[in-house]
Formats: structure tokens, C-alpha cells, sequence
């Protein structure tokens, strides 16, 4: 092997020392990267911007919704409600909340049917003698514990709250509708002008408040019942501990927080 | 140091910078205040208007309706299911006024006749319910009740009830035959009214020497007895009249011949 006899100060650096010095340096401004990630939060960002307001405080909240089959009369007004509380357009394809009639016949087929989201009533379908069961199921966002669409969100734009309520950041929302598909519930539409996701937020300007979501102000027979999951002595606690409860899908494990009583076996 | 290295050095320096540079532009200032989204988000969706004002303040001002309301029959309805979002009546309570729904149109959204409804529920058919009849004019809507025995069966036996004002015993009640228990107009399936059983009810007015109970004899709420009700009366041998049949397999007592 032919001897380098250079001076130390004037040998090129060798792939080994090259390769060591390189890990060396990257090691020590790995850290400063990392910094910059932590650091983002307080000196970054500049001036915070405030809670919602001073009383309400979200993490002492965590909101779902009980719905009684039993009780849904199908008259819609909780769909009117929504409607005009929440500006959704007023055309037969957009809903933050409907009405579905399960039709069921003696021969055991479902028929299920929403015209207009049933905000102006159900006009009858079949002779009565052929119906063998019926029944309205007012449906909504689940609200998910675990949601899928706040999974697929490529840039954040929708998002669980402390208080457990999904919503969709409008401004930040680039419109590219994979939360739509990934909603197995179909509780999500695409703005027709503003061309960003939409979906039911639990009225959260109405329940930061203290109010009651419109749909369940609005609900004439008190099918629906809005509250507090966690905390034992609210209409909610008492309707999921009277009644037999289920879920819609339970099987895809989102954890829904809208808890049906008395749903039948065939609603989807 | 060899120059390589903090050539290197320089560039990675700019590297970060540029990073950091960018992601201060780029990122939302909230974002990542609570998780991965944008927190002012949340307080600009808190900050949407209030249409529905809620039923606690209609009750600051309208405290006598309210009152009557939480007693009667609609005490779980919203002033706002009929009268539509007032928090615009709210901040202008003189300026802008609630509607009010009269028209008959308005209330079969809850109360017309469809299967999928629960039973027990209150429903009439607005075909013939008292037609063209704005349902205000009976019901008042702030604490509806049931019109009472008889007109009330008529509200949903209303075939019966066509038929019997046209006959024979157009004066007797629902009730002069039929039991009604109260719970039967609560939950109608479930409660049934009771049915005469056997030949001798109908001999407390048909027997030869029957005296008819005072409701025949004196018809709508008249003092005098009109002598040809009494008269009139088709009297048979209750004991042997119709062999082995019960009189209403052979008689309909909605509508019984003349």
C-alpha cells in the first residue's frame, strides 16, 4: 500500500472521516430542527388568539346525542331547524341532519326513503296492509370518538374538539371531498358555492353557549336528547341508562357518540 | 476545520432556515394550539349567529303562554317549532313579529295520519276531520286537548260517526253503549273500549216495559221528555226475539233499519 507522506493539514479527508464528520453534524443540528418544531408553539406563532369565550371551557365537556325511535313522529322540523340555523342550502341534496321512513313488507324487504330529507312530511307509499313494520330514524353526524374522515384529512381541516365535537375548519378546507367518502354514515356534503366540506357541528355556537342544538330544540315528541357522556346526572346519562342502545355500524369501530334506542335490526 | 465540511455545514444551516422560514409562512398561526388543526377555527365556528333563540327566553317576556303551555298537552314543543327562528324578534321585539300558523295546512305536518308514526300518537286524517275547519278554531295550540266524548270518537271512528247521526240512534252517545277508559285516547290500540256482550243491554231500552235511561229520553241536553222517543222505541221480547242470535249479529247498532 503506497504511503501518503503529505502533511496531516494537506491529506484529503478520507470517506471514513468524511462519513463520521457528516453523522457528527447532522447529529448536532438534528436538535435545532426539533427545536424549531417545539419552539413553533410559543414564540412562532406570535400573539395566541383567545378561547371561544372566557366561561366556557372545553375540556370540562364532552357532548353526544341519544335519538328514540320510539318517539320521531317524521314531521321534519328538526331538519327545518338545522336548515335555517346552520344556512345549509335549501335544495334536496344537502343535509346536516334527515329523516329516513323504513318501510318494511311482508315479505321482509326494507324500503327506505327520505324525499327532501323528509322536511316537508312523507307522503304514503305502499297500501297499509302490506306494511308489516314502519318506523322514522332521524339521522345525523355521529360524531365519532374515532372518525374517519378527521383520519383522511390531508391538511387538518376537520378535526375532533376537546369537547368531542368533529367540525370542519372552512377556511383551511381544500375541498378534495375525502372526508365525504370516508364518512360510512354519509353525514358529510360539499358545499355547492363555497366548495368546501360540510357537516353537522352539534350547533357548537349554540352549545358553547349553554343552548341546545336547534334540532333538539326543535323536536316536538323529544326524540332527541343532547348532553354531557361523561357526567352522570344529565338527560343523556339518564336516556342511555333507561333504554337498550345501540349504534349505527358498531362494527367499524368509530365509536359513534349518537346513541339510537329502540332502533330496529334492519336500520343501516 | 476542512473546507468540505463547513461548506457542508453552511448548507444545512440554510437548509433549517429555509424549513423554518417556510413553515412560519405557511403554517397557521393557530395551528397546533390544541392538535393537529387550525384552533382559531374553533372559536370562529363558536362565533356563528344564533338563529333559534330557545324556548327560556320566548318564556322572559311571553310568561303567560309559557306558563300554559308547560302545563297543557304541547308542553314538550318549542315556541319556535311553530313560529318559526325569532332571534331576530329577540333583538327587535317590536320591530319584527313572530308568525303564527292558522291556516290548516300548518299541524298535519304532526298530526296527519301516516303508519310510520307511533302508535298512540295523535293523528287525524285532515280529509275528514272537520274540513275546511282551521284547527285553531277548535284546539287552542298552546294547550291542545281533545275535544270530549262523543265528537271526540268521531275525530277517528269518523266513518261510525257518519253513520250513526244518519240513523235511528243518532241521539245515544258513544258512551251509552261503549266503556271509554281515559287511556284508550292516550294509547288507542293498547286500551280498547268496552263492547256490549249479551241480549239484555239492548233490552234496557228495546224490552216491552223498559224504561230507557235518561240520556234517550231527554236528547241533547233537553229538559222535556219528547213522549215519541219514548213511543217510538221498537219494543221486542228480548228472551226470545232472534232465536239463538245476539241482536247485533243480526241488527248493525250504528246503523240500525227503521
Amino acid at each position: 500500500m503506497e504511503q501518503d507522506d503529505r502533511p496531516t493539514e494537506e491529506r484529503p479527508v478520507d470517506r471514513r472521516t468524511f462519513v463520521t464528520q457528516t453523522i457528527l453534524a447532522a447529529c448536532a443540528g438534528a436538535p435545532i430542527l426539533l427545536l424549531g418544531g417545539v419552539i413553533r408553539l410559543p414564540v412562532l406563532n406570535g400573539v395566541q388568539e383567545g378561547e371561544a369565550s372566557e366561561a366556557y371551557d372545553p375540556t370540562g365537556h364532552y357532548y353526544g346525542m341519544g335519538v328514540d325511535i320510539d318517539k320521531c313522529i317524521g314531521c321534519g322540523r328538526c331538519v327545518e331547524a338545522c336548515k335555517t340555523e346552520n344556512d345549509v342550502p335549501r335544495d334536496a341534496h344537502h343535509f346536516n341532519t334527515w329523516v329516513e321512513r323504513y318501510v318494511i313488507n311482508g315479505e321482509d324487504e326494507v324500503t327506505v326513503d327520505s324525499p327532501n330529507g323528509g322536511i316537508e312530511g312523507f307522503p304514503p307509499t305502499m297500501a297499509e296492509k302490506e306494511i308489516r313494520r314502519t318506523f322514522f330514524v332521524p339521522k345525523l353526524c355521529n360524531h365519532c370518538a374515532n372518525p374517519p374522515c378527521v383520519q383522511v384529512c390531508p391538511v387538518g381541516a376537520t378535526f375532533q374538539t376537546r369537547d368531542g365535537v368533529v367540525l370542519v375548519d372552512e377556511d383551511y378546507c381544500i375541498g378534495c371531498r375525502y372526508c365525504i367518502q370516508a364518512c360510512p354514515y354519509g353525514a358529510r356534503w360539499f358545499h355547492p358555492t363555497k366548495h368546501v366540506a360540510q357537516k353537522c357541528t352539534f350547533c357548537y355556537h349554540r352549545i358553547t353557549q349553554g343552548l341546545l342544538p336547534a334540532c333538539v330544540e326543535a323536536c316536538p315528541t323529544g326524540a332527541r336528547v343532547f348532553g354531557e357522556i361523561e357526567h352522570r346526572a344529565t338527560p343523556l346519562a339518564r336516556f342511555t341508562r333507561m333504554n337498550e342502545i345501540q349504534v349505527l355500524k358498531p362494527y367499524l369501530n368509530t365509536k359513534p357518540k349518537v346513541y339510537y334506542a329502540n332502533l330496529d335490526g334492519e336500520v343501516r | 476545520m476542512p473546507q468540505q465540511v463547513s461548506r457542508l455545514a453552511l448548507l444545512f444551516a440554510v437548509g433549517v432556515a429555509v424549513l423554518i422560514g417556510a413553515r412560519l409562512v405557511l403554517v397557521p398561526k393557530t395551528f397546533g394550539q390544541f392538535g393537529h388543526y387550525r384552533g382559531a377555527a374553533v372559536d370562529s365556528i363558536a362565533a356563528r349567529p344564533i338563529k333559534y333563540a330557545s324556548h327560556q327566553v320566548c318564556a322572559g317576556c311571553h310568561e303567560e303562554v309559557h306558563e300554559k303551555r308547560e302545563e297543557g298537552n304541547h308542553r314538550g314543543v318549542a315556541c319556535e317549532v311553530c313560529h318559526g327562528a325569532q332571534s331576530a324578534h329577540v333583538a327587535d321585539p317590536t320591530g319584527i313579529k313572530p308568525p303564527a300558523p292558522r291556516d290548516r295546512g300548518f299541524c298535519p305536518l304532526c298530526h296527519q295520519y301516516n303508519p310510520s308514526r307511533p302508535t298512540g300518537f295523535p293523528q287525524i286524517d285532515p280529509v275528514t276531520h272537520n274540513p275546511l275547519t282551521p284547527c285553531i278554531r277548535c284546539h287552542d295550540p298552546h294547550a291542545p286537548v281533545p275535544p270530549r266524548t262523543p265528537s271526540e270518537c268521531g275525530a277517528c271512528h269518523g266513518q261510525i260517526a257518519r253513520q250513526k247521526v244518519a240513523s235511528r240512534h243518532v241521539d245515544l252517545r258513544c258512551t251509552t253503549c261503549h266503556g271509554v277508559p281515559e287511556q284508550h285516547k292516550i294509547t288507542p290500540q293498547a286500551v280498547r273500549p268496552t263492547k256490549p256482550s249479551d241480549r239484555k243491554f239492548c233490552g234496557k231500552c228495546h224490552a216491552p216495559d223498559a224504561v230507557p235511561p235518561a240520556e234517550v229520553l231527554y236528547p241533547r241536553g233537553m229538559v222535556r221528555m219528547i213522549p215519541a222517543v219514548a213511543r217510538e222505541i221498537p219494543r221486542v221480547d228480548i228472551d226470545t226475539h232472534g232465536g239463538r242470535y245476539l241482536c247485533w249479529q243480526c241488527h248493525y247498532p250504528h246503523y240500525p233499519e227503521k
